[in-house]
């Protein structure tokens, strides 16, 4: 991000805070906080994925099986897209280029919709064939060499869907920030939460970038 | 500094009228307050449980109910207590009211998510109560696999009214934490910040690390009732032992957010009371954030029976021994700054120094705790559990009454009945050692926890737990009355009625809704006396 | 330390029968005189102080005391260093109950919902009730079948949990005749505190003559079989079988051939019912009474001790 050195023209600031630039630090602060108590609670996820794959390495391998890794690096590569889309609708507001901005935001949530697309025919194709989580999932009918194959897509639907939600809650808060720029909310003085869910989406992305090789390549 | 140009009749009370000007209110003050009356509320419906379990266990057999009511009911006083109340109640109530007046600031960093905080809990405490009309739950505050999953109660409900109850818990510790980085008035370095700030810092760094591995925690038990994903049955190739690992990881310093903002609280009565600086302010704060840091390496203390290696057991024991030192230094320098004091006896100095006197109990019994030898004879006996209200009641709860003094005057500009409260103390300082030190002896004796009936050998000392039980409730009873009175009919009350010298005395009682007409300008320690 | 081993802690502990008990006792007792002169001092010392240092008036001065390093070394070394050693001897007693002793006479132990099943190699088989040999090492080889519980004797001051899936051990070396509780210390649900087992320490000879007892099941007639079956796999704890009372499962008592009202239809209480009851319990639940309480035993029990118990039944009058 470039240094920021606001004044106090076109945005309020709160009353407790002495100046602008105080309450965007401050903001700043609370928004990176957040982030950590989203990345604990996924990591809860990876702990009990990475105790599994521990114990039953040959279950996880025949469940990596079934994912489509090409998908996968697919998805990857679009969300990576998306943070590059993210970090531009920032920086053009930044620099007062709100219809650029307002694009760039655009196209974040069009490869979000892509991401989710492609989670939707992955999800499709595995309830289709079976592969089912937990209890749900018939080892006759997958004709599975591994029991309890179950436990390894229901943690793979526990990750993916929570890290979904986050990518549909992220993206209905970069639809009401591309709405806000488009009334022209965001300048060069204030831009403070175009950058708090830009953080929020890059966050998602990362957590996606490793849950992609724990999931579909670690075999 | 607080020089009167404002009308004095004019405070965060009495400026804006009307519910909605308290339901939609961004001042900490009347944040703090609402969720007073809401933990008030559930405290009393927790302790009604409480009340219902000692009751029933006047006498072996059935005495009032059955063995599956007599397991709800525990769970429910379990659940609310430790959810609901002690581990919201100090930084919620007495910290979103005072922590940024301590600072010298106008509000919390975030008014907003301040509002929006009280509103997750409401909901996650109506969803939590909503268990009561539907299946209710039984699995003990613990939530144990496998039982938890196999139960046919609300489990689902109960155990995502926590997660939502957990996030409101995050969202203030966050709060808190950008408000003492960001808020604190001019000169007031973070040497100079009073030791209730110290204290609550401390606490919101446990809420913010440790509050997210409860919440996924919570989401696998989900998963696991719902679709049966495996990792916690064993039919399944899961194991139940690694849900107690989650559990823990979370649960244990849950209980440093119950005891540190109270070990602030005593801080502040001690000084105030014998009007002398606090002994070694550095050591205090630094033990804060050293139990802090140290609180998440030691949950395995609660699992040395449970299957977990001997390795595990003994590094668990040892980094639990460490972590008592900073808690005695604690207690040594509040002994210290007694010393030469000049002490007086309001109620909110007898409600400390019974804390004092109470958490000493409550600290050594965790120390045989921590023992391996000796915990493999006490774990989930009554030894434990009278250990663990030995420092959440004897410690928490009673400096919660001090602190809930102490501030009083200021939050209501009225003073209490300080003969009656006094009487408040007696009962409940009396009442609480007759409940809770049989129940030392219980536990040596064998007598497990969580137990419907037992054998006709511990039918006395179950007895005398029971009496202290009404005593310790004719307390509490009176404390309400104490508060209603004097919030409706108490004197008026100075804006530094106990002399004190942190800044929420140098506003007047109660503040006015912006804290203060200028911003303080620190220039010295919080506790100088001098 | 035995000479610690004082009165205080032998009131209130149960009787020490193990030789781990005296020792688990005295660090008990090191830990309560310790903790008692702790007390002493900060509690003492606070009393001591607010009666000396009480305001005499409103403008007493306090002198400006913020440190004093002596002092917070000692108090911040004096108690690590107890603490560490604390640590240490409860590490000691700690791992020799958690050291297997090899030759020991081993005995599984089942926890359920809500009894213990103990089972000997010999083939003799118990319900709520361990014997063992006096002075000998017993090694207990125990799992859960439903969900968790805990086996504990205070008198030993031992216990570990049971757990569906694995296996966990614990060992004793009774040196004390007599019978001692055994308690469920896991919540496990509606009566968990009626999971009250005994463990009965005697004699070399007696212990002989009992296994040899007990492990002669298969030649005892059928209804004697029956009982013991019934016995063995705590049925009593659910089903009276002296009287009409209702535990938690309807009363057998003199119910052979009485009809009642079911969830599948009336039915009389004959072997077909019987049978389909111990085998799939939920399939014709008796009226005012909940489905999924009662376990299913569907694998555990052979035709010969599915009829043992029918005729077992049969004769309850």
């Amino acid at each position: 991000m470039t240094t920021h050195n606001p004044a106090a023209g076109g945005h309020q600031h709160s009353h407790h805070f002495d100046s602008a630039e105080h309450e965007y630090e401050s903001d700043k602060l609370g928004i990176w906080l957040f982030m950590v108590t989203e990345i604990l609670m996924f990591g809860g996820l990876f702990v009990a994925y990475i105790i599994f794959h521990q114990i039953y390495p040959e279950m996880f391998a025949e469940g990596a099986k079934q994912l489509s890794w090409k998908m996968g690096f697919f998805n990857t590569l679009v969300l990576i897209g998306s943070s590059l889309t993210m970090a531009l609708g920032i920086y053009y507001n930044q620099i007062n280029q709100s219809n650029k901005a307002f694009w760039n935001l655009i196209a974040t949530l069009a490869l979000g919709f892509v991401f989710l697309t492609v989670k939707y025919f992955e999800y499709a194709s595995k309830f289709d064939t079976g592969f089912l989580p937990g209890k749900l999932l018939n080892v006759e009918t997958v004709q599975a060499t591994s029991q309890n194959l179950g436990m390894y897509f229901g943690l793979y639907f526990c990750m993916t869907g929570l890290h979904g939600l986050h990518v549909v809650i992220g993206m209905v808060l970069i639809g009401w920030l591309a709405y806000r720029t488009r009334r022209g909310d965001f300048n060069s003085e204030y831009y403070t939460p175009v950058e708090g869910v830009g953080i929020f989406w890059h966050i998602v992305d990362l957590i996606w970038i490793f849950l992609f090789p724990l999931l579909y390549l670690v075999g | 500094m607080g020089t009167a140009t404002t009308n004095p009749n004019v405070n965060y009370l009495t400026e804006f009228s009307g519910v909605k000007s308290w339901l939609l209110s961004l001042d900490h003050k009347r944040i703090g307050l609402m969720y007073m009356i809401a933990i008030l509320f559930f405290f009393l419906i927790g302790g009604l449980m409480a009340m219902l379990i000692r009751l029933e266990l006047f006498s072996p057999g059935p005495t009032l109910f059955s063995a599956d009511t007599y397991n709800q009911v525990l769970t429910y006083h379990g659940a609310i207590m430790v959810f609901m109340v002690i581990v919201p109640g100090i930084p919620a109530i007495l910290g979103n009211f005072f922590l940024p007046l301590q600072i010298g600031a106008a509000d919390v960093a975030f008014p907003k998510l301040n509002l929006a905080s009280w509103y997750v809990f409401m909901f996650g405490a109506i969803l939590a109560f909503s268990t009561l009309f539907t299946t209710k739950i039984d699995t003990g505050w613990t939530f144990y696999t496998p039982y938890s999953i196999k139960t046919g109660t609300a489990v689902i409900t109960m155990v995502l009214a926590a997660f939502i109850m957990g996030m409101s818990s995050i969202l203030t510790g966050l709060n808190f934490i950008v408000t003492v980085h960001k808020l604190r008035a001019p000169g007031m370095t973070i040497y100079r910040m009073p030791l209730f700030v110290w204290s609550l810092y401390s606490t919101a760094i446990i809420q913010v690390l440790a509050t997210p591995v409860l919440g996924i925690t919570l989401l696998l038990l989900v998963a696991e009732r719902v679709l049966g994903i495996g990792i916690f049955d064993p039919k399944l190739g899961g194991d139940p032992v690694l849900f107690q690992h989650f559990f823990w990881f979370y649960s244990h310093p849950a209980v440093y957010i119950m005891i540190l903002p109270a070990m602030g609280i005593i801080s502040e009565l001690i000084s105030a009371f014998s009007r002398k600086t606090i002994f070694g302010y550095r050591a205090i704060a630094y033990s804060s954030l050293g139990i802090a840091a140290v609180s998440f390496i030691v949950w395995g203390h609660h699992m040395f029976v449970s299957g977990q290696s001997e390795i595990a057991g003994v590094i668990f024991s040892f980094i639990t021994m460490l972590v008592g030192v900073p808690t005695a230094i604690k207690m040594f320098n509040w002994l210290a700054t007694l010393y030469k004091g000049s002490v007086s006896f309001e109620s909110p100095m007898l409600y400390a120094l019974g804390f004092l006197f109470l958490f000493a109990i409550g600290g050594v019994t965790g120390i045989m705790l921590a023992t391996l030898g000796v915990d493999v004879h006490f774990h989930d006996t009554y030894f434990v559990v009278a250990h663990f209200h030995y420092v959440m009641v004897g410690g928490t709860l009673m400096a919660i009454m001090g602190g809930f003094y102490y501030w009083f005057p200021k939050m209501f500009g009225k003073m209490y009945d300080e003969s009656l409260a006094r009487i408040t103390f007696v009962l409940i300082f009396i009442g609480f050692n007759v409940t809770f030190f049989p129940q030392f002896i219980l536990g040596a004796m064998g007598m497990p926890r969580r137990y419907f009936d037992y054998i006709p050998a511990y039918e006395s000392l179950n007895k005398i737990s029971t009496v202290g039980s009404w005593m310790i409730s004719a307390g509490f009873f009176l404390a309400l009355y104490v508060i209603i009175r004097g919030i409706t009919s108490g004197e008026k009350a100075p804006a530094n009625p106990w002399g004190a010298k942190t800044l929420e005395w140098q506003t007047p009682s109660p503040p006015p809704h912006f804290n203060f007409d200028k911003k303080p300008v620190v220039t010295g320690g919080p506790y100088d006396y001098t | 330390m035995f000479w610690l081993n004082f009165a205080n802690a032998q009131s209130f502990m149960p009787t020490q029968g193990t030789l781990i008990a005296e020792r688990v006792d005295s660090l008990y007792s090191f830990l309560l005189i310790s903790s008692l002169i702790a007390c002493i001092i900060l509690i003492g010392g606070m009393i001591y102080f607010v009666v000396k240092y009480r305001r005499k008036s409103e403008n007493d001065k306090t002198p400006n005391i913020t440190h004093n390093h002596f002092l917070e070394f000692l108090w911040s070394f004096i108690p690590l260093v107890l603490f560490l050693f604390m640590f240490a001897w409860g590490w000691h007693v700690y791992h020799d109950m958690r050291k297997m002793p090899e030759n020991a006479l081993e005995i599984h132990i089942f926890g359920k919902q809500w009894a213990w099943e103990v089972q000997y190699k010999s083939g003799a088989a118990t319900s709520n009730l361990v014997v063992v040999p006096i002075n000998t090492d017993v090694k207990l080889i125990m799992t859960s079948k439903d969900v968790l519980h805990s086996f504990y004797v205070p008198s030993f001051r031992i216990k570990q949990d049971t757990v569906p899936g694995r296996y966990s051990t614990l060992w004793f070396n009774s040196n004390k005749l007599g019978e001692f509780h055994i308690f469920c210390t896991e919540y496990c649900g509606t009566q968990h505190s009626g999971m009250i087992g005994t463990l009965k320490v005697v004699t070399q000879q007696e212990f002989d003559a009992w296994l040899e007892e007990e492990s002669k099941v298969s030649t005892l007639p059928l209804a004697d079989r029956g009982a013991k079956i019934f016995q063995v796999k705590a049925c009593a704890s659910c089903h009276s079988v002296a009287d009409a009372n209702v535990k938690v499962g309807p009363a057998l008592w003199q119910q052979w051939g009485q009809q009642r009202k079911t969830s599948g239809g009336a039915m009389a209480l004959n072997e077909e019912y019987t049978r389909e009851s111990i085998l799939n319990p939920n399939a014709k639940v008796v009226a005012g009474y909940n489905s999924n309480i009662m376990p299913s035993f569907q694998g555990q029990l052979s035709e010969i001790e599915l009829a043992a118990l029918i005729e077992y039944i049969k004769g309850l009058k």
